[in-house]
């Protein structure tokens, strides 16, 4: 299943933060988003599930998505999005609930994806008892059980210190290795957009437009590689470059709430 | 490396350094330390000044009677059967009156909290009726529904319906939003929003409104039960009063501060149990 977006553009009040976005992400493909804060990288996030409706411009899917997959279009949080009162294995549990499965069938999803991301042994904890580590694997598994095709991460690992982020980005990488789901994963840390990324979407800041789209040949596997590494340090000097002036601007404005 | 433990004293210079200052303490303070038994002897001190006084003859016993005669007369109602008939007329009022109110408060209130147009209408009403002291409307139910229970019932109802509206809608505006589009997003039907994410979010907020509720419910309660009530807490301490037996009203404010700690003691309990979570 690919996701096709077609000439969005979104408004917030006389504000325009998205303007003309038209890209498409292959199967399997992970597009990395990137921009200084304010650029509307979460908006567009939010647009592209269905969670928030833009003003022109239309998300569509091309081809259908893997039988199995229960909900196509699925999202990790920044804030991990967890139900407190809920127990790990029941936040993982939450969106098979509605759907007509048997009670084994689900019971085994949910063992299963407990296992992949290494939670089994905290299937009784509540989320106030994990690190914000843990929290976020317990916001990857519950994405997982549903079997989704493409995976919208609005800077998951930013709520994260360097040492996790650095932990749960390889995690992910081997699991995503193992599955390869398309992902759209934004965020504003550029060596996270290199290591990741199949393609590296730019973007400005305000009106958000698409800067340039920078396609990354390296296989992700090599990326730890020492010559990989200086070739992916060139290409992130030249986008901090592509950013900078922008992000300074986006550092001295006050807040608008 | 060398091991700073090995280090001799006289690198740090201690001896030839004249002025070497040592920093002062400064911290500490403003830090709960539990002191078990404290309030075991507050009480006992209190006790017994309140017993040695007027055994002594300073406090004239007929105003305040010693603490012993307090007690006396507490054993003495229950003995006889009385103090059970007050007490249980009392609990069957605050528990009906309580409950009516209280359920149908969550309903109003979860309207208010997730339906926009049902806040529209209600929000101007609850606010225009939330500051009427309750009891003020007892002379109208008493007109309206007779000098009997259901009377004293709606007025406890009443009395704990608006502040369980506002306290419920209250909860769910509080509840995180992006829980709410977390759930959209995974495709979840409206209902189960509602019972999954919406309910549980609003549920620390409702339990702590039941903390005022049943305060005011008891303040209303025996005002209601002093205006006009065979058996009751609140007319056992009236009736006693005019007949200057201020043993045995002693004895029914006792009765009345053990009955709140009761509903306090099970609240924790309650609440503990429910929010276990946090």
């Amino acid at each position: 299943m690919e996701l096709v977006v077609d000439r969005i553009c979104h408004r917030f009040g006389g504000l325009t933060v998205l303007e003309d976005i038209s890209f498409t992400v292959a199967e399997g493909e992970i597009l990395t988003v990137i921009g200084p804060s304010g650029c509307g990288k979460s908006t567009l996030l939010s647009i592209l599930g269905g969670i928030l409706e833009p003003e022109s411009g239309t998300v569509y899917t091309n081809g259908a998505p893997p039988a199995a997959s229960l909900n196509p279009l699925t999202y990790i949080f920044q804030d991990f999005s967890l139900l407190p009162w809920r127990t790990v294995e029941a936040n993982v549990m939450l969106p098979l609930e509605h759907h007509a499965l048997s009670a084994s069938d689900k019971r085994a999803r949910v063992d299963d994806v407990l296992a992949r991301t290494g939670l089994s042994d905290f299937k009784t904890a509540f989320p106030k008892q994990l690190s914000g580590g843990m929290r976020q694997r317990v916001g990857i598994a519950r994405a997982l059980a549903v079997n989704p095709a493409i995976l919208l991460m609005d800077e998951p690992l930013s709520a994260l210190d360097a040492q996790t982020r650095e932990l749960l980005m390889e995690d992910f990488l081997d699991l995503w290795l193992r599955e390869r789901m398309g992902a759209v994963y934004v965020t504003h840390n550029l060596s996270e957009a290199l290591y990741l990324a199949d393609r590296v979407c730019v973007l400005s800041r305000r009106p958000g437009r698409i800067r340039e789209m920078v396609a990354i040949d390296i296989p992700q596997p090599q990326r730890k590689e020492p010559w990989a590494q200086t070739r992916l340090a060139e290409l992130q000097d030249a986008m901090w470059k592509l950013i900078k002036s922008e992000a300074q601007q986006a550092e001295r404005e006050m807040s608008h709430g | 490396m060398a091991d700073i433990h090995a280090l001799p004293q006289s690198t740090l210079g201690l001896p030839d350094r004249p002025k070497l200052a040592e920093i002062p303490f400064r911290g500490g303070g403003f830090t709960v330390r539990s002191h078990k038994g404290a309030g075991i002897i507050g009480f006992v001190v209190i006790l017994g000044l309140w017993e040695i006084s007027v055994r002594a003859g300073w406090i004239s016993p007929v105003l305040l009677p010693a603490a012993s005669d307090v007690l006396l007369a507490l054993w003495n109602l229950a003995a006889s059967g009385e103090l059970w008939r007050h007490l249980q007329a009392s609990l069957a009022r605050f528990a009906m009156g309580w409950s009516l109110g209280t359920a149908a408060g969550v309903l109003v209130g979860f309207c208010i909290g997730v339906w926009s147009l049902a806040r529209g209408i209600g929000l101007p009403l609850v606010s225009a009726l939330f500051p009427v002291p309750k009891i003020a409307l007892l002379p109208l139910f008493i007109l309206w529904l007779g000098i009997g229970e259901a009377s004293k019932v709606a007025t406890l109802a009443l009395g704990c319906f608006f502040t369980t509206v506002i306290a419920t809608f209250s909860a769910i505006d509080a509840v995180p939003r992006n829980l709410i589009r977390m759930g959209q997003s995974f495709n979840m039907p409206p209902h189960a929003v509602l019972t999954k994410v919406v309910l549980p979010g609003a549920l620390p907020g409702i339990l702590a409104c039941f903390r005022i509720t049943t305060s005011i419910c008891l303040i209303i309660l025996v005002s209601a039960e002093m205006i006009g009530a065979e058996y009751g807490i609140g007319s056992l301490i009236i009736l006693t009063g005019n007949l200057m037996q201020t043993d045995q009203l002693l004895a029914g404010v006792v009765v009345l501060s053990i009955l709140g700690l009761c509903i306090g003691y099970t609240l924790t309990r309650l609440e503990r149990w429910l929010l276990r979570w946090r």
